[in-house]
Order: C-alpha cells, then structure tokens, then sequence
C-alpha cells in the first residue's frame, strides 16, 4: 500500500486510511486529513524529515513517521 | 432557558453580553477583539498566540460587552492545552453568546469546527473574517444564503480593515435579543434515520429536558461526556442504552470505521463541503498560478538554502542590535548623569543623597540605558511572530531538532526566549506532550533573555573591540543554543524518556504586518520592560544600596579622614577615599554576605562583588548589571555605558573570570518572575526545584571549565 511518504514532490493523491493511533489520527482529522480527502505534497526538507502538504487551502508540515502512517491511492 | 442575564449589578438599565469569541488558530481572532473595542491583544501569525483567555470590556449603545478571546482551536479533540481551554470554557462556563470567527479564504477548514459549536445548543453568530482578503483572492462568499443555510446569522467582517464590524455587533445584539433558533446541521441518510430513531424513542416517552431531542440525540451518538452522564441518570437510560449502541454500530459500520469520532468527522466534512459549494464562488480564475506565498516558500523553505538564510536572518538581527542599538545609549546615559548632578544638590541629607543618585538612579539608569538593544531585539522577534516565517523555521528546524529529543514546534518558545523567558513559558503550551513540553521549558533559560543582552553588552564592550563585540554577541547567543540542544539531548536519554509527540503543524499564509500591529506589540512589551525597571528593579536596586550602605563603620569614617587629612596630592587623597569606599563595602551586609559565601565560588574566579552581583541576578538579570555598577563604581557616577563601569571592570576583573561570569549568567535562573511562571507552566513548584539545581550545576560546572580552559590559553 502507498503512503504519503513515499509520493513526491508535487503528487496529488486522495486519503485511503489512516493508520494511526487515536490521538494522532484526531489530531490528522482536526486538520481535515480524512478519508477521501486531497492532499497534495508541495515540498520537503533536507532528507524528507518533514513535507509539506496542501488539505483543501492549507498548508501543512508532517513529520516523515506521521506521513507514513497516512495510506494513500492515487486519483 | 435561562433568563440570567439581566443582572442587577449595574444600576443603570444597561444590559450585559457576555460573547464567547472562538475559532481556528489564527483566523484573527485577538485582531478582531483589537477592531471592535480598541483594546491592544497580542496578535501573531501562527497557532498560539493567544494561550490563555482574554476579556475584554466595552460599551456599545445600551449594551455592556465582556468579549473573552478564547485560544484558536481546530476541534474539540482537547489534544492541546489550548483546544482544552477553550473547550472547558464552552461547556462550563456562563456566557451569553458565541461569536465563530471564520477564515473567509478557508470556510471549508473552518466549518469543521462550526459544526461541532452547532451541536452546543447555544447562540452562535458566524464572524466571516478577512473579506477583504477574500475579495483579493477572487472568492465570493454569499452571507445571507450562508445564514439561511444554517441558520445562523453570518456576518462578513474585515478585522484588518475594520469593515463590517457595526454590523457584527448589531447582529450579536439582535441575537442576544431573539430567540434562539435550531441551526440547520444535516447528516448522511444513515445518521439521519439513527437520530430519528431516537428521537421518536425521546418522543415516546415525553422525555423531559432543556435541549431539543435532536440536539440530544446527535451528542448521544457523539459520546458527549456530559450528555451521557446526565442521561444515565435517568430511569429510561436502561432502554434507551442498547439503542443507542446499536445505533453507533450502525454509523460506524456506514462509515467503515471502529471511531465513531472519526465517523462524525466524515459526516460534516461531507455537510461542510456542500454548504461551501452551495456560498463560495471562485470569481477569477487563477487555480493554477502559484500564489505569492508559495513562491516565497520556494526560497526560504529550500532545502539546501532555507537554514543558512534563517541564519542570516537572526545574526542580522544581533548586528542591528548592537550597532544601531548603541547610537541612542549615548543620549540615554547623558540624560541620567545630567539627571543625577541636578538633583543632587537639591538633597541635603548624605544618605538620602546617596540613596536617590547612587541606588535609584544608578539603578534604574542602567536598565533603562538597554532600552534600545531590547526594542530592536522585540521588533525582530514580533516580525518573526507576525509573518508567518516562524513555522517556516520550525518546518525546515524540525529534522535537526528532532535528533535532539527536540520537537519542530519547541522551536516557537525557544525564539520567543531571546525576547524574554516569561512568554516563552507560556508559550510552549502549544506541544501537546508533557514529557516534550516540559523538556523545552527547561532548556528555554538556555536561550539568552532580553535582560541578559545589558550584562552581554556590558562585558564584550569592557573586553573586546567595538567592531568585534557585535560578533561575540553573536558567539554569545549561538553557543547558549547550541549547549541548550544539547542538554536537551541529556535531559532526552535521562529524564524525559518517552515516545515522541507527532510533528503536525499549520503553515499560515505570509501576510505582511501592518506598522500599527509592529508597534503596538513592540511598545506593549516596551512598556513591561520599562514597568519592571520601575518598580521591581528600582525596589532592588534600593535594596542593594541598602545591603551596600549598612552598617556603616564610624571608626573606619575616623581612620580614612585623618590618613586623607595628612595626604598631601590629589591623586593620594582620591585613592585614599576609593580605599574607604571598598573597605565601608567590605563591612557592609552585602559584603559580608558575598564574602561568606566567596569561597564556594572561588574556583570559578570570582571575587565578592561578583559573587553578589549573580546573586542580586537570581532576582532579574538587569539587577546584575545595576548591582555591578553600585560594587565597582562607588565613588564615580554609576553608569556603565559612561567608560568608568567598563574600565572598572577591566581593570578589576581579570579575562578568565568574566568568562566564567558570562557562562554562569548564560545559563543559571533567568529571574524570579521567569520562575515563578515556570513552576506555574511545569505544574509543580518541584519542577522548579529540579531547574534551580539543574541551571546551577550545570553553570557551575561549564563555568569551572570555562575559567581553567580560559587560563591556560592565556
């Protein structure tokens, strides 16, 4: 199954699952990082620690553990 | 409903709004508080500005408003202190109204937490903020469809431009006067037909209570805490149970989850999503064109640039700070000398003389003298705040942090602690992890205050050349950090082991700050610098002169004025009364407090006057430099930007010794304001123990071999 981790730069994908313990994935919903959500990845830091992505109109940093836990599907 | 809102408090017939104002993290919610009543928040551009709640009081008409600014919040999830502030203050506390401001650019993400205000059962207006913004961008938002799809009056406001705030206002009051009105919240057919499961169950058995049955039943399927704990109190719990058990197997089923939470998340977001394609309207069209913040992105989140430009940025800021800084000091310790020779021979009393020159004066002189290090300092670090780049620098920081046992987001309290360490405290509130939280809050005293730049500057200019100092200031600043990262990484392996807290965080828009928000935010946390050197650094300072001037030795006085009557040159009399001078010192309480405890800090070099001067510091760390220039200055006026405190300084304390003075200052207490507030942050005055004994052995020790290390060199 594809993560978020492993899209590049400028990939578009859609939220399959979320994978993460049940403080995290609150968390990851509160920002709207749910099922069937778009996000798309516009940059990451040195050696891909952290990315950033787009939810809707905002932009969010993740830390590399965080964006594997996110199971993605191509749109 | 209650009717306890016509309070008999005033006399007058005026009546009171008590408005909750909640919404995301900067959505402007402190700038719109600042719009409506002219009062002066502290306002930022990234999440946690506002960690505490707010009131702010104001009249308008016939209407007396408390408006609470309550902490941005993306959910009810309590996930961080803030979100649990806020929440708390909703469900407990007695308020009015419910002022949502929103995003105008962003309703989607805005709505999510709207529609949990709408299951509250409570009067709610919608705030649409940033209109203006939003008009720039091309998006068209319709407010009175929006209203009438929720049912929730919807205001279109501009907090920056302050239009549409009578407005606001009006429709709050028109609200507080209404009734309140069932908003409109639709769920998919699959919840749909769970509530009106049971709500007819509620219908049936003419269940009594203050909400809507519907409004019941959809906290019931959300596991409300409080809906739950009141209805299982009721004797139709036991039947009503099993349904709504079955009812949220149901739901979860539909939604193919085991979280009903997450389920719930899903259904809005679904709701949220028409609405928003139901009011917006994308007038323009430029989907594709790269807005202006992602092309800044492009560079100061390079991978490759990103940090030596942040780098930059911060070792500009220390040059700016003591070059431009150091033009008005001049003007400033002129002020104070020509104060102190003026009103000198105004006082006839010698003691009183010498308590309003060299103790008041003296003092608060000396702080005051650092005015405009500090608000260059306060302006870059308010520029950081206001744009938007802070989280950039947590972003591009988070990976290197990280290897530190560190987390990005420690990053926001660790830069607010150059300013000062009070906010820094309050501000580390926004890591949810306590282990993590209280990690950054012991390394913040590593990041070197505001009051210590005074000591700083003080000593790289007594030791160093001027073209020099910026950079040893500099040195100074780097290496705090740099020793703060790594006792993190100790405190990380020994004290706070634990899992690490996830690293998710908002990147906000750049926006530029307006001058007034720069100068409001600068001159507010001027003004608390200049307040403290009034109050609290004048009442030291007096009490150092106190500590300094008593007991006064008579026989001494009789010794010196024969050995000065028989002197024959000046410069023989002068030594002879400077020798006075030291000796009355020596006698004095505060010499024989330093001397008593001299000898635990000999093998650092130090000598008496040092030795009180850090600790008068464990009181504030402007009381270092005041209480220094009262110990080496008496005699000679007490100003240390006037050559005399410097020289004194060099001539009296050798090379290695102040650069063991420099590392105990670096690193042990910031000051008792500072720690009070950490005790309060860390929750436990026990904590405040562990960082008194933790500053002062690591100072100690890092202060030992700075001087040992130094003397060899030398």
């Amino acid at each position: 199954m594809k993560n978020l981790l492993d899209c590049d730069r400028g990939e578009k994908v859609k939220v399959s699952k979320l994978n993460a313990a049940y403080d995290l994935k609150q968390r990851l919903i509160s920002f709207g990082i749910m099922k069937d959500a778009e996000l798309e990845v516009l940059a990451q830091a040195p050696r891909k620690k952290t990315i950033e992505i787009k939810v809707g109109k905002m932009r969010l940093a993740l830390r590399s553990e965080e964006a594997a836990q996110i199971e993605v599907k191509e749109i | 409903m209650k009717e306890s809102n016509e309070k008999i408090i005033c006399p007058i017939t005026a009546k009171h709004i008590k408005v909750a104002l909640v919404g995301q993290p900067n959505v402007g919610k402190s700038m719109l508080i600042n719009s409506v009543s002219n009062a002066h928040l502290h306002v930022g551009n990234f999440s946690g500005v506002t960690v505490d709640k707010t009131e702010v009081l104001f009249d308008y008409k016939d209407y007396k408003f408390t408006v609470v600014d309550l902490p941005g919040t993306y959910a009810f999830t309590d996930y961080t202190i803030e979100e649990r502030v806020t929440h708390n203050y909703l469900c407990a506390e007695e308020y009015d109204i419910i002022i949502n401001v929103m995003d105008s650019t962003n309703l989607e993400k805005n709505l999510q937490l709207t529609s949990e205000l709408l299951t509250m059962s409570k009067k709610l207006v919608i705030a649409l903020n940033m209109s203006d913004e939003a008009d720039k961008e091309g998006i068209e938002v319709n407010a009175q469809y929006m209203s009438e799809l929720l049912n929730i009056p919807c205001v279109k406001v501009s907090a920056a431009a302050k239009t549409g705030i009578e407005e606001l206002i009006d429709t709050v009051v028109k609200k507080f006067e209404g009734e309140k009105k069932e908003p409109k919240l639709i769920f998919s057919e699959a919840v749909e037909e769970e509530i009106e499961n049971i709500v007819s169950y509620l219908q049936k058995h003419n269940f009594q209570a203050v909400n809507s049955y519907r409004n019941i039943a959809i906290n019931l399927l959300k596991e409300n805490k409080k809906t739950y704990e009141k209805l299982h109190e009721e004797p139709i719990w036991t039947e009503l149970q099993p349904i709504v058990i079955e009812a949220s197997k149901h739901i979860e089923l539909h939604h193919n989850t085991d979280d009903i939470k997450e389920a719930f998340a899903e259904e809005y977001a679904a709701f949220n999503r028409g609405i928003v394609a139901e009011v917006v309207k994308q007038t323009t069209t430029k989907h594709e064109a790269k807005t202006l913040t992602e092309k800044i992105d492009r560079l100061l989140i390079h991978p490759i640039f990103g940090i030596p430009i942040f780098l930059f940025f911060m070792w500009s800021l220390f040059q700016l700070t003591f070059t431009l800084g150091n033009i008005p000091m001049d003007w400033i310790s002129a002020f104070f000398t020509w104060l102190g020779t003026t009103i000198a021979p105004t006082i006839s009393n010698d003691d009183v003389r010498s308590l309003v020159v060299d103790g008041i004066i003296g003092g608060v002189g000396a702080v005051v003298l650092f005015t405009p290090n500090i608000i260059i300092l306060f302006i870059g670090i308010a520029l950081l705040e206001t744009t938007g780049y802070m989280s950039r620098v947590a972003f591009l920081l988070d990976g290197f942090f990280h290897k530190f046992g560190l987390h990005g987001q420690s990053f926001i309290p660790l830069v607010t602690g150059f300013g000062c360490s009070i906010p820094a405290y309050m501000s580390a509130r926004i890591l949810k992890n306590d282990r993590d939280r209280l990690l950054t809050l012991f390394i913040i005293g590593f990041m070197s205050c505001g009051a210590r730049l005074p000591v700083y500057v003080l000593f790289t200019g007594a030791f160093f050349a001027q073209s020099m100092a910026g950079n040893v200031l500099f040195g100074i600043y780097i290496s705090g950090a740099i020793l703060g990262l790594i006792f993190a990484k100790v405190l990380k392996i020994t004290a706070f082991k634990g899992v690490d807290e996830p690293f998710v965080m908002e990147m906000p828009k750049y926006r530029l700050p307006t001058l007034k928000l720069i100068w409001h935010t600068v001159l507010t946390q001027t003004i608390m610098y200049l307040k403290k050197a009034g109050t609290f650094i004048a009442g030291a300072a007096i009490l150092v002169w106190f500590l300094s001037n008593y007991p006064h030795d008579v026989n001494l006085d009789k010794v010196y004025a024969a050995k000065i009557e028989k002197s024959v040159s000046v410069k023989q009399k002068a030594l002879l009364e400077n020798q006075l001078a030291e000796a009355q010192l020596g006698e004095s309480y505060l010499g024989r407090l330093g001397k008593f405890t001299q000898p635990i800090v000999a093998p650092l070099g130090f000598d008496w006057k040092m030795n009180v001067a850090l600790q008068a510091g464990l009181a504030a760390k402007e009381v270092v430099v005041s209480t220094l220039g009262v110990l080496y200055s008496i005699g000679g006026d007490v100003d240390e930007s006037s050559k005399s405190l410097a020289n004194n300084i060099r001539k009296n304390i050798p090379f290695a010794s102040a650069v063991a003075f420099i590392i105990v200052i670096m690193i042990y207490l910031p000051c008792l304001a500072a720690t009070t507030v950490f005790a309060k942050e860390a929750g436990s005055w026990k904590y405040a123990f562990y960082l008194f004994v933790f500053t002062s052995v690591v100072a100690y020790s890092l202060a030992f071999i700075g001087y040992r290390v130094t003397l060899m060199l030398m």
